[in-house]
């Protein structure tokens, strides 16, 4: 008699079927070893956005009672694996679901296995996950972040791969014969098998990992919240050391979107010429305005759309950069002005780094030109 | 709408020598008296569309603007859901507003009327009661004004056109104190209580505004110099804390309309008990209990009844919403028997009855002693209640009492044809 439970947390809409063929996949599997099993994505991320941080879930009993116990859950807190569909959630989750942010690992139970795709060595994700408190594994499945639409699938392999992956680290939740038993392709099959002999989880200890305090706050009561629904709107300027005669608006401190975006804009203030689109299309008003009259993109807002690069009218302005390649949310503005030259390498290094969107194009004509290339 | 032009001929100040403090008496039907309310309390934001009864009470505001005594914006809207959510909005700036619709046309605004209660944004609605379709039917019926009676409204039902005027005032005092800001319907039966003409005092406009303050919504007032938003989208991290900020709203409502009423009948030398009319309840074996213009027959019923020695009162609910618990354990624990007359239905219920029966066995049920609760659906669709109607009620009532057999567990119907 058991229950198995694993996690997959995907960026919304752009891995939705990816993150629904992993959990059907989970529970068909486990129909073949004659267990029953149930997959729901999380209710409240739903209507998803594209790149919000979401959830589903697969559950898979020997019985029906046992599988009861998931049945009116939002998100069961004890699993026995994470999947990390896009190794940006490394950094921690910020749903729309709810509010603050959540580490990748925080559902995970303790000696449970997080399975991450990525380029990336497990040294490196451990740096971005938060610490647990409990150890746990870590399993890097080799890749890319399979991104595609709502109404699109990139039928890369990532599911079955993921799949024959979760056979390796949990045998207990589905087996790798009830996997491939689910797969009706062999090219597909010999892809999950070889996910299974190639992932090698590594032990993370408590000490290991971010040691920040990940960013909560504490809910208020009916006593204490405001009464007929109304909320204060914000002042609309703060002020910032450094900053007289910017402009810099007061934001939500309860929503930052730290983990929200697959990329952030890099800016090249030396090309800059304050034409003001970039801070004018903006659709999150992250755009702060420097004393000196230029647009610095604000971390604590950025949703990494993408926008601000297609409307630059500027020719190696602003550059989108996979997330990734960065460890803080720091002001480029400052950087720049602190040190000039220092910054030009910085930014060369970080376009350089992360050539591909992961989403979305770097210039209009961008998708013309990749067809033809293609087609050539 | 055509206003009815003789409307102001017909005005007539029978007795003003009688009248104190300014008040004067009219003979105007309970919708009349409802506009004479809307315009006492200085509303701001009208808004109508035509439905019978209640649009009575719209012919009788619109000529009072007409007629240039009363001024106010007054929206014809295109129907009854905007009509509620053109008010609602006015409410939240500031706003006192003035509303009102009957029978399908109320749950037309269904949405807005939800809306409304849970944005605890205050409004003064009347509805004129009238049976719901189908069949299509103007008759009165509680069923419309009923279907809010869990969100957050407060329901008052009155049997006169003087209580009309009366509770209307009473209504906004209440809605708009900043320990409430609920909405209130003010219900008031269709045909015997809007279109029938009876003596009114009408108060005067110094009366009403030392009873009446301004609308304060305070810091929750939507207003450039006040930036605020209202009306989130919220998670299941949030909506029970504010389910629970109106339930705190409901229960604390209780208190300002005792405050309201006693100010009301120091001012006015008038207003009686607030939440329920006792009638010949002294030593009373068996109680009647009904809402509105029912009020009328079984009060002469009870005075015949008495005459004959039987000892039998009337205990009329004036407010549905905040349901008067404590008043009915108080004045009903130690009767015998209690026979409840619906005039409403709630098809399927606990023994098949209507929604008064069913709150009041629930409010009397922790009791240590408890009467007998026969309950009767009557005068649905307008039907005309008879005093012989609630004669044969009560003597079945008296025989549950003595143990006749009489089922406590059914419901019947009185004065339907087999």
């Amino acid at each position: 008699m058991s229950t198995g439970s694993v996690e997959v947390v995907y960026r919304g809409i752009f891995q939705k079927t990816l993150a629904k063929n992993i959990c059907r996949g989970i529970v068909f599997a486990a129909k073949t070893q004659g267990r029953i099993g149930l997959a729901f994505g999380r209710y409240s991320d739903s209507p998803e956005r594209n790149g919000i941080p979401a959830k589903q879930f697969a559950v898979v009993s020997d019985t029906e009672e046992e599988l009861e116990e998931y049945l009116s859950r939002y998100e069961p807190d004890n699993n026995d694996v994470t999947i990390c569909a896009d190794d940006t959630l490394c950094k921690g989750v910020e749903s729309w679901a709810w509010y603050g942010l959540q580490p990748i690992n925080k559902l995970l139970k303790p000696n449970g296995t997080l399975l991450v795709t990525s380029m990336r060595l497990a040294d490196g994700l451990i740096r971005d996950i938060h610490r647990k408190g409990a150890p746990y594994e870590l399993g890097v499945v080799k890749g890319t972040a399979s991104f595609s639409g709502l109404w699109v699938y990139k039928d890369d392999h990532t599911d079955v791969r993921l799949l024959g992956a979760l056979a390796k680290v949990a045998p207990e939740v589905v087996s790798l014969d009830a996997v491939l038993e689910g797969i009706d392709d062999s090219v597909k099959q010999a892809s999950a098998r070889k996910a299974y002999d190639m992932v090698e989880p590594v032990p993370v200890a408590v000490d290991q990992g971010n040691d920040e305090v990940p960013y909560e706050f504490d809910l208020p009561g009916y006593t204490t919240m405001e009464e007929c629904l109304v909320i204060r709107g914000m002042e609309k300027q703060h002020d910032v050391p450094g900053w007289d005669g910017g402009y810099v608006p007061v934001r939500n401190p309860t929503f930052k979107k730290y983990t929200t975006r697959t990329m952030r804009p890099v800016i090249n203030f030396e090309t800059c010429t304050k034409c003001t689109i970039c801070w004018l299309q903006c659709p999150d008003t992250c755009f702060d305005v420097t004393p000196d009259g230029h647009y610095d993109a604000n971390m604590e807002a950025c949703c990494g759309c993408g926008v601000c690069e297609a409307v630059c009218p500027v020719d190696q302005c602003i550059t989108m950069v996979n997330e990734e390649a960065f460890t803080d949310n720091a002001s480029q503005w400052e950087m720049w002005t602190n040190d000039k030259e220092n910054y030009s390498e910085w930014l060369a290094a970080k376009i350089s780094a992360q050539p591909a969107r992961s989403h979305g194009f770097h210039h209009i004509g961008q998708y013309a030109e990749e067809i033809a290339h293609e087609s050539s | 709408m055509n206003p009815p032009r003789t409307a102001t001929a017909k005005k007539v100040d029978i007795q003003a020598a009688r009248a104190p403090r300014g008040e004067s008496e009219e003979l105007i039907s309970g919708s009349e008296a409802v506009s004479h309310a809307v315009k006492l309390a200085d509303v701001d934001v009208i808004t109508a569309y035509p439905i019978r009864p209640y649009d009575t009470v719209m012919q009788y505001v619109s000529q009072m603007i007409a007629d240039g005594e009363f001024d106010c914006e007054y929206i014809v809207a295109e129907s009854e859901h905007s009509q509620f959510e053109i008010v609602k909005h006015a409410s939240a700036v500031g706003a006192r507003v003035f509303c009102g619709s009957s029978g399908v046309g109320w749950l037309y605004a269904f949405e807005a009327l939800a809306v409304t209660a849970g944005l605890r944004l205050p409004m003064v609605a009347m509805v004129g009661n009238r049976a719901l379709d189908d069949p299509g039917a103007f008759g009165v019926e509680h069923n419309d004004a009923l279907s809010v009676r869990d969100l957050g409204w407060m329901l008052a039902w009155v049997a006169t056109a003087q209580e009309a005027l009366d509770t209307a005032l009473i209504a906004y005092r209440v809605a708009e104190d900043s320990r409430v800001f609920l909405p209130c319907a003010i219900s008031c039966d269709g045909a015997f209580l809007t279109h029938s003409q009876s003596i009114v005092k009408v108060p005067s406009q110094e009366m009403v505004d030392n009873f009446l303050p301004p609308y304060d919504r305070g810091d929750k007032q939507l207003h450039p110099d006040n930036p605020v938003t209202i009306a989130p989208q919220a998670n299941e991290d949030w909506v029970m804390e504010i389910r629970r900020q109106s339930d705190m709203a409901a229960r604390r409502a209780r208190e300002v309309i005792i405050e309201a009423y006693d100010d009301f009948n120091d001012k006015f030398g008038r207003g009686g008990e607030p939440f329920i009319e006792r009638y010949m309840m002294e030593d009373a074996e068996v109680v009647l209990v009904g809402m509105g213009t029912l009020a009328m027959p079984v009060k002469v019923a009870v005075r015949k009844m008495r005459a004959e020695g039987k000892k039998v009162g009337f205990l009329r609910v004036r407010w549905f919403r905040p349901f008067p618990t404590l008043e009915l354990q108080e004045a009903l624990s130690g009767v015998h028997a209690v026979g409840v007359i619906d005039r409403d239905y709630s098809f399927g219920s606990s023994f098949h009855s209507g929604a008064l029966a069913n709150d009041l066995r629930s409010a009397l049920y922790p009791l240590a002693t408890r009467p007998k609760v026969v309950s009767f659906i009557a005068g649905l669709g307008g039907r005309e209640v008879s005093t012989d109607n609630v004669i044969d009620i009560t003597n079945s009532v008296f025989a549950a009492a003595n143990g006749g057999d009489i089922d406590d567990q059914d419901t019947y119907w009185i004065g339907v044809r087999e």
